[in-house]
């Protein structure tokens, strides 16, 4: 299939992305440079320095907020695809409004709690709609322990599934951009296949 | 009992087991995890509660920090 055709079946899809931290920001842009119709992004966060070594972020944009900031990367990216973007702090009273409507959700966080609660909602109050989850990126190296696994229909885990961020194991921008390109391309995988 | 655990067989002595004591017996040391059996998501509230059967389709994973 020719890039114009996939691009064309993409563009018919929304793709919900919690979290545009290291994950977020750098699946963002993968999502949209592949042509996806529509992205919903939350985050309530704002972008610091120490973020850059990860983040698809430009140092001109400390202490913007980081869905503003994305929001703008992206559109000078790919002016096809639309950017919703939401400042809030996800919670299980406000995740299944905002990602209504969403044909797949990424779970981007970088708290396990976090993650915890983004699986256990969506899983239960959005049944049938595929999650992207990521676990364990921390560090450097060690290619060959990343990984993709597929839970069932509706659950995908991306990342290492042992390696916690600790102050001596920091997320660094291979790793984590890995991560966050892999659950891209699963999205990528699961749209391809599906009707619309 | 054997169940599939992550896609592997698994064998137990006993006729059931609930989730918290295959944790045990398992020895999977405490870390935040997610836990579906036969493709339905077990809420970590009901890990006790919950009892796993012969021929179950038992899938768990583990959540770390980092993004």
């Amino acid at each position: 299939m020719r890039f114009s055709e996939i691009k064309n079946h993409l563009g018919r899809f929304r793709v919900g992305i919690a979290g545009a931290g290291g994950l977020g920001s750098n699946c963002a842009v993968a999502l949209a440079r592949s042509g996806i119709g529509t992205l919903v992004i939350a985050d309530h966060d704002i972008i610091e320095e120490r973020n850059l070594n990860r983040q698809y972020f430009f140092s001109d944009q400390v202490g913007m907020m980081k869905t503003t900031a994305l929001k703008e990367n992206l559109n000078r990216i790919n002016t096809d695809t639309s950017v919703l973007i939401h400042q809030k702090k996800l919670d299980k009273s406000n995740i299944t409004e905002i990602f209504s409507g969403c044909d797949i959700i990424v779970e981007a966080f970088d708290s396990a709690e976090m993650k915890e609660m983004l699986i256990e909602t969506v899983q239960t109050r959005m049944p049938g709609i595929p999650l992207v989850v990521a676990s364990g990126l921390a560090g450097w190296g060690k290619n060959d322990t990343i990984r993709c696994r597929k839970i069932d229909d509706t659950l995908y885990i991306c990342g290492d599934e042992s390696s916690d961020v600790t102050d001596d194991l920091p997320p660094m921008a291979p790793r984590v951009g890995i991560v966050a390109n892999m659950q891209a391309n699963v999205v990528v995988e699961i749209l391809m296949e599906k009707k619309k | 009992m054997k169940i599939l655990l992550n896609n592997r067989e698994e064998e137990f002595p006993q006729e059931t087991i609930s989730v918290s004591e295959m944790i045990r017996v398992k020895k999977f040391s405490f870390r935040m995890r997610i836990i579906k059996i036969n493709n339905v998501l077990i809420s970590k509230e009901k890990y006790d509660s919950t009892i796993i059967h012969n021929g179950d389709n038992v899938q768990m994973l583990y959540l770390m920090s980092g993004g």
